[in-house]
């Protein structure tokens, strides 16, 4: 019995200090968004002397912080909607029809997982670029839908394999249409992948970098984006820059303080399939 | 013959009701420019337009690039690197916070919080981490190793890179290793204690043979992110010092729209495309193996 609460006490050393080690990046950016910049050159490690929240204010406007997260927020979530709608119907008419053009094309979304977006990134950029169409929110959302739609259609795909065929009939004979039944029926099923492939995208498109950096400019770029050219061109500023950094961390851990359980259980869902 | 037309048209109207629009997307996004993208490589591509076909002169420029493979090779270091430590640390962490403690709750929760934020941010935050705090503090308090910044020497700057994938990855695949651990009967657990078996006999013997699967799922991915890694690269190093920490990414990013060769880029992009589904191919197969076998 002894020992083993001694175990624990050693596990749990373990743990507190790995944890520490984990937020101290953290806690270090957000002490030296409080300070001048002189002080921090001096020591980074110290609490600030007076807390400057005017650091804040200033990164907040200067990165034209709530325009970009607005950009930010109607980007994913337009997204994230965008593809469950294309996605769940996708899957359901792969999964209930059974012939080779549905299996071929089910086989080219899951195949098309393994293309990393640096692999078309160039081509891609000549051919919407030249057609005049980057630079704009909707269609970034158009974009996400059309590099989403394979993961999250695998995911619909395997749980809709497994609601019975006869649920579909029996709705059939009552006189509903084929869509009346997904919508009304299977869709309301899906909940639990909806959630994962909500929170699987959400957290990619929220953080993406690369496409947006491609497709956006000016009053349209996301946070990330936003954050990047800050950062950039107030190096010299630390103080100032740590409060752009907090500014665009602070959104996500809120969310993820309010969602914790959710998030855990969607990433390892939609990582295990 | 009759039924069979009669079948065609709902038929037709089912896919174009729930198909027709996603595959469009899909096509017009993903498949196109794919295609497109091969078939360039084969062209005087300037970016803008073409004239002939130019068979693999462009992979032979593609090839001649010093700069290529040496960003090949710190790609594979990187990729190595990663997939062992970010997989020793995930598993570690995992089972960590699976033990039976009060707190593992609030360790899983901090553990997993670097993966919600993206490449970018994180760069950023450990451009300030190793430029100014760690320097600082060694100077302190006499902490070892930092007292350079590391993001100016060629060795450094590549282990400060592995050190944040560690820290940004190692929670996400901790959350694969629980689901691993969680899914093993508690009853083979029970019959190896009575059976004598001690924890760490219990671990070699039982615990990773039952969850083999997500030491695939996990590798995997550490494998795919890694090859891919793009934002953490620009962010933290930006390839420096002098290009030597350039991943295969950024170095396409750089050689098509920093230098305007976009055909060579482009045969770049398709070689690394080959490299990764080769090595992503080559380790399931292997992980499939090696699970087949217990």
């Amino acid at each position: 019995m002894n020992k083993s609460r001694q175990g624990k006490r050693i596990l749990f050393g373990v743990g507190a200090f790995l944890s520490l080690v984990y937020v101290f990046p953290f806690v270090l950016v957000v002490l030296n968004s409080f300070k001048e910049r002189m002080s921090i050159r001096a020591d980074p490690i110290a609490l600030p002397e007076d807390w400057l929240w005017q650091n804040y204010v200033e990164a907040a406007d200067k990165m034209e912080y709530f325009q970009s997260l607005t950009n930010s927020v109607l980007i994913t979530v337009s997204s994230v909607i965008a593809i469950i709608v294309t996605s769940s119907m996708l899957a359901y008419y792969l999964a209930r029809t059974k012939n080779r053009l549905s299996s071929v094309t089910f086989l080219v979304l899951v195949a098309s997982m393994i293309v990393p977006f640096q692999a078309l990134m160039i081509p891609f950029v000549g051919l919407f670029g030249n057609a005049g169409l980057l630079n704009s929110r909707a269609m970034l959302v158009f974009f996400y839908v059309g590099f989403g739609v394979a993961l999250s259609t695998f995911l619909y795909h395997g749980f809709i394999s497994n609601i019975p065929f006869e649920l579909d009939e029996a709705a059939s004979m009552d006189g509903a249409s084929d869509f009346m039944i997904f919508r009304r029926i299977i869709f309301p099923m899906l909940s639990p992948v909806t959630a994962t492939v909500a929170i699987v995208n959400g957290l990619w498109i929220w953080n993406d970098f690369l496409l947006p950096s491609l497709v956006l400019s000016q009053d349209n770029r996301t946070l990330p984006l936003r954050t990047y050219v800050f950062y950039g061109s107030y190096t010299s500023d630390y103080g100032l820059a740590m409060a752009g950094l907090v500014l665009s961390v602070v959104p996500i851990i809120l969310f993820y303080f309010i969602m914790q359980r959710q998030i855990i259980s969607g990433v390892s869902a939609g990582a295990v399939k | 013959m009759k039924s069979k037309l009669s079948s065609f048209l709902p038929q037709t109207k089912r896919f174009a009701i729930f198909a027709l629009i996603p595959l469009a997307i899909f096509g017009v996004v993903l498949v196109l420019p794919f295609i497109r993208g091969i078939f360039l490589t084969f062209t005087n591509w300037d970016g803008f337009d073409f004239d002939r076909l130019v068979g693999f002169d462009n992979y032979a420029v593609a090839v001649q690039d010093d700069r290529f493979w040496s960003a090949m090779l710190v790609t594979f270091g990187y990729v190595i690197a990663s997939l062992i430590a970010v997989n020793l640390v995930g598993f570690g962490l995992a089972l960590l916070v699976t033990a039976p403690l009060r707190s593992s709750n609030v360790f899983r929760t901090f553990f997993f919080i670097p993966n919600l934020i993206g490449g970018v941010i994180l760069g950023l935050i450990w451009q300030f981490i190793f430029g100014q705090a760690l320097p600082t503090m060694s100077d302190n308090f006499g902490l070892p190793f930092f007292s350079d910044n590391w993001l100016l020497g060629p060795t450094t700057a590549f282990w400060a890179m592995v050190i944040v994938t560690v820290w940004q990855m190692g929670g996400y695949m901790m959350i694969i290793y629980i689901t691993g651990l969680m899914s093993i009967e508690k009853d083979v657990l029970e019959a190896s204690r009575i059976d004598g078996a001690g924890p760490i006999r219990t671990l070699l013997s039982i615990k990773i043979p039952l969850m083999a699967q997500a030491f695939t799922i996990s590798m995997f991915l550490t494998i795919r992110n890694s090859f891919m890694a793009y934002d953490l690269n620009l962010a933290l190093t930006g390839g420096g010092p002098y290009r030597t920490t350039e991943l295969i990414s950024l170095h396409v990013f750089k050689e098509a729209f920093g230098f305007g060769n976009f055909a060579s880029g482009q045969s770049q992009a398709v070689l690394m495309f080959l490299v990764i589904a080769a090595a992503a191919l080559t380790q399931v197969v292997l992980s499939k193996r090696a699970e087949v076998q217990r």
